[in-house]
């Protein structure tokens, strides 16, 4: 089948403060099936956000395609729809609702798209149930938690119908309890409405549950497979300055004295049941 | 906390006024300003006074919120009313005070000055105390929509109240956050000269209008991102239907055009 | 002399519909030269129980004494205060104003109307104490540097001030784990060699486990743990109720316990996870 998602040798490049070229993304070829969940890791700087804006079209690349569902970013007549296929949450949960309302704010992009007024109410209520914050319709955005406006942002998403959903570090603004409620809303969308998710974070443990983990540096890809065939390359990881979870890392450190734990364990029960048949 | 601050001045409720459709609020509370302005006699401010009461009445706002309004004005409501006492001119002198003339025409014509004052007031706050910020944005664009056919930016300046309307908030809470941290380096914003306290401020504006900027730029991504193309195409959730209520709120209304009209110019 | 805090009660806009009571009758004692991890999610007090230390609050109940200021709901803040007590707030590089770095520090020390000569002093030394090389970053702008400088710049605004106590509201938020490990790494610096009493906000169990003496867990403005990390640690339920969790390694070392191993389940880094597993294991075989 072809992938929802293709990125062919995507360059991208911008000027910097003191005007030198910087290579943002430095040739990422990339495929992701419909469905997939990728979580995307690197640190600050990357160019794991901007390979997200790349996503949406919000950028286009400098050399190379980017193809959303067969669509060519460069498209200029695709542009709406291509958004409206891959739908985008920010990291700045205050930054990117516009209505002072949260169900006027979730009826926003519906409403840029021209849809009749009952089926605005339609999908808005949908979406609002789909994240958990139906009771909340009526709520002003200022009073919500973290968690709670990330999610709204979701809704808002959601409410275009769209196949893709792209995180631009959603949770980092977050305290623990609100991460916890974005990943939970994030993986119910993925499992049970089928939407393709790409999440980019630098909090391994979102990592963990994902089909596909993608560590980037400098502007290209430096791994990527399943999350236990990633962290388990723990070298790789920590020369490049990320984490990696505190069992991992018991794993590797155990190893490094000589005994037989998989470097592939990423959960607590995993990490217990290894250690017990030492 | 700061950010609890209500903006403007909404009274939530559930009253027929309340009720009423925004585009018709607005519309209305212009007639009724425009119609102070013909009112020329006793009886007819005691129909005006009526209609405003009856419109009170039904708002289920206590009275003292929709006289609050009146209270940063008391002083130019009272100097219109001497300077309209004294400068009008008149015949039937009623006393007098140095070289100062109560007349009977002056009297008046204060009283009438300074009662429309009240009135407007009074009318516009009772729009803004029952009309939330939203549906009176939503009113304003709606109603100024056919304009657009002549290039005014009615969806545009709807877009840009909504905005504001949705970050004063934030930015409230923002600038508590900012002046405290100034603070705890030592900065001073209470002591000092209007200079030193102006000068003080520097630390405080600077960082707060690069991080409005900055949310600018981030929320204009996030609203492109979600397909926002300005007012062209775009539908709205929420369809403004006028109800019986509406039609009812017009026909008073009316019913008191006509009556002040008939007694100011017919009469 | 330590930092004590007695009764403290604090309510917002009393009085008001949106009255609300963030602290409630809150007591506990830090001691000079102490690291003490402040934990609770959002809203559970912590930073409005931080803003009394420096004065930015005033307790509606109760007192606080720091050194020998007091300050209760009637006293005057003395400037001093802010001076002992140095508060970085959450992205505090959001409050950064000035057209250079150097001058940006420099705003806390000339607010205290210090010679030139000691200003300059105290940016060097305070860029020194977060890693920034003086020549190479002084003159440029605060807003054409890294997020992770930036942060650094506005601590070191906070140390120009040379406090000697430091709270630190989240101060990793947002940062990546090498930017974490670098700021985590000189906040150690400064307990370690400078003796600063040191206050951390943090939601990372992680991050507070590996630097701090004693723990105060928050919830709905009351204290509701207190105790060495081992101890806190050990209240796995209560934390969960509280909407925090414990580090993994914990629920490691528990899962062995449950499964009939001899180990500690006061246990919270990776190194003392080593140890005891080695430990355990090469006893066993032998």
């Amino acid at each position: 089948m072809e992938p929802i998602i293709r990125l062919q040798d995507v360059q991208f490049e911008y000027l910097s403060f003191e005007g030198e070229e910087i290579a943002a993304l430095n040739g990422v070829t990339l495929d992701i099936q419909k469905g997939e969940f990728v979580v995307i890791i690197g640190h600050n700087g990357s160019g794991k956000s901007t390979l997200a804006k790349h996503l949406n079209a919000l950028l286009r690349p400098s050399s190379g395609v980017v193809w959303i569902k067969g669509m060519d970013t460069r498209d200029e007549d695709k542009l709406w729809e291509i958004r409206q296929t891959a739908g985008m949450v920010f990291q700045n949960p205050d930054n990117q609702l516009v209505a002072t309302v949260v169900e006027e704010d979730v009826a926003f992009g519906p409403e840029n798209l021209g849809l009749p007024p009952e089926e605005i109410q339609r999908r808005v209520a949908e979406a609002l149930k789909a994240v958990g914050m139906q009771e909340y319709a009526q709520a002003a955005p200022h009073y919500l938690s973290g968690g709670q406006k990330q999610r709204v942002a979701i809704a808002g998403i959601l409410a275009m119908k769209p196949e893709i959903i792209v995180l631009d570090e959603p949770t980092a603004m977050l305290d623990p309890v609100g991460r916890r409620e974005v990943m939970e809303t994030v993986k119910y969308l993925n499992k049970h409405e089928g939407i393709t998710v790409v999440h980019i974070t630098h909090y391994m443990e979102e990592a963990v549950d994902a089909d596909r983990v993608i560590v980037m540096e400098q502007g290209k890809i430096v791994l990527q497979g399943t999350p236990q065939e990633v962290f388990s390359q723990v070298e790789v990881l920590k020369e490049i300055g990320l984490d990696v979870p505190q069992v991992t890392e018991l794993a590797y450190r155990l190893r490094a004295e000589g005994l037989d734990v998989p470097l592939n364990v990423l959960k607590v029960e995993e990490m217990v049941d290894a250690i017990c048949r030492l | 906390m700061i950010k609890d601050i209500t903006i403007g001045q909404f009274f939530p409720g559930q009253s027929p006024i309340h009720k009423l459709d925004p585009r018709v609020k607005i519309i209305l509370t212009f007639v009724f300003i425009v119609i102070i302005f013909f009112a020329k006699t006793y009886l007819g401010y005691a129909l005006i006074f009526a209609y405003i009461a009856l419109a009170m009445w039904l708002s289920e706002v206590p009275i003292r919120y929709i006289l609050r309004g009146l209270k940063p004005l008391l002083f130019i409501i009272v100097l219109t009313f001497f300077i309209n006492v004294f400068f009008t001119p008149g015949n039937k002198v009623l006393f007098q005070v140095w070289v100062l003339k109560f007349t009977q025409e002056g009297l008046r014509q204060g009283v009438f000055m300074a009662l429309r004052l009240i009135l407007l007031v009074i009318g516009t706050s009772l729009l803004t105390l029952t009309t939330s910020p939203i549906s009176l944005t939503d009113g304003i664009e709606r109603l100024l929509q056919p304009l657009q056919v002549v290039r005014f930016p009615a969806h545009e300046l709807a877009m840009m109240m909504t905005i504001a309307l949705r970050f004063i908030p934030t930015l409230l809470e923002e600038t508590d956050k900012i002046m405290k941290a100034q603070m705890a380096r030592g900065a001073d914003f209470e002591s000092g000269n209007l200079f030193q306290r102006a000068k003080a401020l520097v630390p405080l504006l600077v960082p707060l209008f690069i991080s409005a900027f900055r949310r600018a730029d981030e929320l204009a991504m996030a609203m492109e991102s979600r397909c926002y193309r300005g007012g062209k195409n775009r539908t709205r959730m929420k369809v403004l239907k006028a109800a019986r209520r509406d039609y009812l709120a017009v026909a008073v209304t009316l019913l008191l055009v006509v009556g002040i009209l008939l007694d100011s110019y017919v009469l | 002399m330590p930092i004590v805090v007695e009764h403290l009660t604090h309510v917002y806009m009393p009085g008001s519909p949106f009255e609300s009571l963030a602290l409630d009758d809150v007591s506990f004692e830090i001691q000079d030269g102490e690291f003490v991890g402040l934990i609770g999610h959002t809203g559970s007090g912590k930073s409005t129980l931080v803003q009394h230390l420096n004065g930015l609050l005033k307790p509606t109940k109760g007192r606080i004494v720091v050194d020998d200021i007091e300050i209760t709901s009637e006293s005057k803040v003395p400037k001093r205060l802010r001076q002992h007590v140095g508060l970085v707030f959450q992205y505090p590089e959001h409050q950064l104003f000035e057209e250079t770095v150097y001058q940006d520090i420099a705003f806390g020390p000339r607010n205290l109307n210090l010679p030139e000569d000691e200003v300059e002093r105290r940016v060097r030394e305070a860029m020194a104490l977060v890693g920034l090389d003086f020549e190479a970053v002084k003159d440029r702008s605060p807003f054409e540097i890294s997020g992770g400088q930036r942060r650094r710049v506005a601590i070191a605004g906070v140390l120009a001030m040379e406090p000697r106590i430091l709270i630190l509201d989240e101060p990793t938020a947002g940062l990546d784990p090498r930017g974490r490990d670098e700021i985590l790494g000189q906040i150690k610096n400064l307990h370690a060699q400078r003796g600063m009493t040191i206050i951390l906000v943090s939601h990372s169990m992680e991050d507070i486990a590996r630097l701090v003496d004693r723990i105060i867990v928050m919830n709905r403005g009351r204290i509701a743990l207190m105790g060495k990390p081992e101890e806190v640690f050990s209240h796995v339920d209560e934390l969960h109720a509280m909407g925090l969790g414990i580090p993994q390694i914990t629920h490691v070392m528990r899962g062995l316990k449950a499964r009939g191993m001899d180990v500690p389940d006061n246990i919270y880094t990776v190194e003392q996870a080593v140890k005891v597993i080695l430990e355990r294991v090469r006893g066993k075989k032998k």
